[in-house]
Order: structure tokens, then C-alpha cells, then sequence
């Protein structure tokens, strides 16, 4: 928003890009959970573009950005996040658009020694290598520590009228932001990207690693950021809602997944990823009853849907010291 | 008149809007264009959305748990 702004300020006509990966914090989260509905389920990016007056153009890269989580030529960083290659990736997407649409150059919010991975100063000249940008790339608020860029040099934007922000301190951003009427904005820092979240990457980690293989598909990485994952075999694991809100989501995949929904009492509905026995069929009813408003009756009856068959089963719903911990993901 | 449909129910925002926008984008101007979703966002995400690019909302409404939002293709 800032580095978008500062450049509007000189008079040049900025459009925003907002790339869908399918792993963004933002807008499902808050849609899923019961909880977050008090919290404003505004979509930041339209947000920052309406407040600057810009178009904003949102790209969905779920296909192509497999490629970038699966395979990250520079690594992960502390979870799951391949942050440099997902840089160099989303500009090089980018400079397509540019090339495309009749644009000159990019602009990116980066700062120098912001982020651990992507914005050090030896890494930056990497994103504008590897992702063919090269010197059409400008970091606005970092300029003046770096090399001029081609719009600079051709003049079609002043130097001297950008900055030299460096460091993980947000200061200088804010006090920015202020002298040019931005009082509202996303939190600094905020993480907006699931793959860095420790508790998410385990669990995409027990995906592949179960699969055999790393792929996933959207509906995966959607459903690891809804309820209660549990595996107590290696071949099956439960996703219980903890909520009426992730109940509602959790609705939609009913007819793709086998599923538990306790009878005698209220419960959570509870989603069954793999193949088990009917002796496990039971031991996944007990934990479902342990999550229920029947944890502690003598029984539960528990209702099991595989494709057409459907079976009513009375169990003794486990106790908390029953289910070993690592059993949850 | 007649109406193009984008059936967004079942997406997560921001895939409603993302959807709308690779239709909106193949229509002539004063096209009328109906989004039904089931997010809750869409509510906020597709007006922002128009008025970034210059389109119409002509009017908003659920029905259980749809909501629809009936626009305008702007210029």
C-alpha cells in the first residue's frame, strides 16, 4: 500500500496484483470459523486498492504454485514456507502481466533486512534474476540502498522522491504512511500465508508423508486449516469440527468423505480421510463421542456414512488419557 | 433480459470474486451478471470489487444460506 503510494505520488498510474494461492489467511479463515465472524470479512487487497483509488487485478496461481511448495529450489524456511522461490515466482507472474498488459515496470513493497529469507540484500538481486524482472523491479521504500533501477535511470521516476528504509523496525513505514494520510492498513507483519504456521506445515507434512508423495489438491489444503486432525493409525485420520462454523464447512464435503455425526447426543461432524476396519470404524466412533455433549455417559451412539451404507454404532466414548498425543496433527 | 449466472457457491473467498472477474471480463458493457455464493464475504468482496473497476451492483438479497448479488458490467 505504501510503495504503491509513494509512487502515485509522483504522478504515475499504478494498477495492484493480488496472487491466490490457496494457502492465504485471509477471507477463509474468517468465513469458516463461528468464532471470526465478528471480525470484518473485508478482503484486504480490494481493501488497500479502493483506499488508493487503483484497480486491483486477484490472480488465482493455485495450479502452477504446487510446483513452487512442493519443489522450492532455495528451501523452506522455518515451517513449510518456500518464501524466496514464492517471490520469485509471484513476480515473474508479474512481469508477464506487465508484458501483457502494456505496463513498464513493478513495484513491490520489499524492504532490506524485513524478512529473514526474501528481503535480504543478497537475496533481492536473486527475485529480480530469477524471476526476469531484472531491473524493472523497484522497491520504492528501500530504493536509495539499492543499485538504480531502469525507471530511474530513464527518469520516468525521481529517485531522490524514494527511500531508504532498512531493518526489521516498521517505524520509519509507519511515520510514512502518516505524512501521506494512511491511517488505516493491514497489520505490519502480520502473517498472511498458512505455510508459515507451525501447527499448518505438520500437518501438510503427515499429508504427504501418508500419501507417499508430495501433491495435494485445493480441497486438501483447505481442509487443513478446519478442525481437529487426528490420526490414530497411520492409514486413516479424523478431522473433527470443533465448531458450529467449521460443522457448516466441513457440510460441503459430507457426500466425498466417510463420516461420523453422534445421534444421542450433540457432537461435532467429523470427516474420516482413509480406509478402516470395521473394529476401527468403532475406535474412530469413541474418539467422535469423546468430542461430544456424551463424553461422560456410558454410551454414545454415533451414526456411520460410507457411500451409500450407513450404521448406527453404541460406543463408550474414550477417555482424555486414551488418545495419546500423537495422535493429534 | 437475459443474465449471465456465476455459480460460486461452495468457494471461499476470494475464489467468488476471482470467478466473477474471468466473466466479467468476456462481457460486453451494461451485461447483467448474477453471482450466487455461499460465503458470507462475498457480500463485501464483490461491491468493493465493483466499485474498484466500475461496475454496477443493482441490488442484493439472500435466500437461506445463498446469497445473491445481481450487477452491471460497467464501461
Amino acid at each position: 500500500m505504501l510503495a504503491a503510494k509513494v509512487i502515485m505520488e509522483q504522478g504515475i498510474q499504478v494498477e495492484g496484483i493480488n496472487f491466490f494461492t490457496g494457502f492465504c489467511v485471509e477471507g477463509h479463515t474468517h468465513a469458516i470459523r463461528k468464532r471470526d465472524q465478528a471480525k470484518p470479512k473485508r478482503n484486504n487487497a480490494l481493501w488497500v486498492a479502493e483506499q488508493l483509488g487503483i484497480k486491483l487485478h486477484i490472480i488465482d496461481i493455485i495450479e502452477e504454485y504446487k510446483e513452487v511448495v512442493v519443489n522450492p529450489k532455495h528451501g523452506y524456511g522455518a515451517n513449510l514456507n518456500p518464501c524466496l522461490d514464492c517471490k520469485i515466482f509471484m513476480v515473474g507472474k508479474a512481469r508477464q502481466w506487465m508484458n501483457d498488459n502494456g505496463f513498464d515496470f513493478i513495484i513491490t513493497g520489499e524492504v532490506i533486512g524485513q524478512r529473514p529469507k526474501s528481503q535480504r540484500k543478497d537475496t533481492m538481486p536473486v527475485v529480480a534474476r530469477e524471476s526476469g524482472a531484472d531491473d524493472r523491479l523497484l522497491r520504492p521504500l528501500c530504493a536509495r540502498n539499492l543499485p538504480p533501477t531502469l525507471p530511474e535511470r530513464e527518469g520516468w521516476v525521481d529517485r531522490e522522491k524514494l527511500y531508504g528504509f532498512s531493518g526489521r523496525t516498521r517505524k520509519p513505514q509507519m511515520e510514512l504512511a502518516k505524512q501521506l494520510g494512511l491511517e488505516d492498513y493491514a497489520q505490519p507483519a502480520g502473517g498472511c500465508c498458512f505455510l508459515t504456521d507451525e501447527n499448518y506445515s505438520r500437518k501438510l507434512a503427515d499429508l504427504w508423508q501418508t500419501r507417499g508423495e508430495k501433491r495435494y489438491e485445493l480441497d486438501d489444503i483447505m481442509l487443513l486449516k478446519v478442525g481437529r486432525h487426528i490420526r490414530p493409525r497411520p492409514h486413516f485420520k479424523l478431522i473433527v469440527a470443533r465448531e458450529e462454523g467449521e460443522g457448516r464447512f466441513l457440510q460441503g464435503y459430507k457426500n466425498r468423505f466417510p463420516h461420523l455425526q453422534t445421534v444421542s447426543h450433540g457432537g461435532p461432524l467429523t470427516l474420516i480421510d482413509g480406509d478402516l476396519s470395521d473394529e476401527e470404524l468403532e475406535l474412530a466412533a469413541r474418539i467422535v463421542a469423546r468430542y461430544s455433549q456424551g463424553r461422560d455417559s456410558e454410551a454414545v451412539e454415533v451414526r456411520a456414512v460410507r457411500g451409500l451404507h450407513e450404521i448406527l454404532l453404541t460406543v463408550s466414548p474414550l477417555k482424555p488419557h486414551e488418545i495419546p498425543p500423537e495422535w493429534m496433527l | 433480459m437475459n443474465r449471465t449466472i456465476v455459480d460460486a457457491r461452495g468457494l471461499l473467498c476470494p475464489l467468488p470474486v476471482i470467478r466473477l472477474q474471468d466473466v466479467v471480463k468476456t462481457l460486453p458493457p451494461a451485461t447483467e451478471v448474477e453471482l450466487i455464493g455461499t460465503d458470507p464475504g462475498v457480500m463485501q468482496d464483490i461491491p468493493a470489487w465493483c466499485r474498484i473497476n466500475g461496475h454496477f451492483i443493482v441490488e442484493s438479497w439472500n435466500e437461506g444460506n445463498e446469497y445473491h448479488i445481481r450487477l452491471k458490467v460497467g464501461q
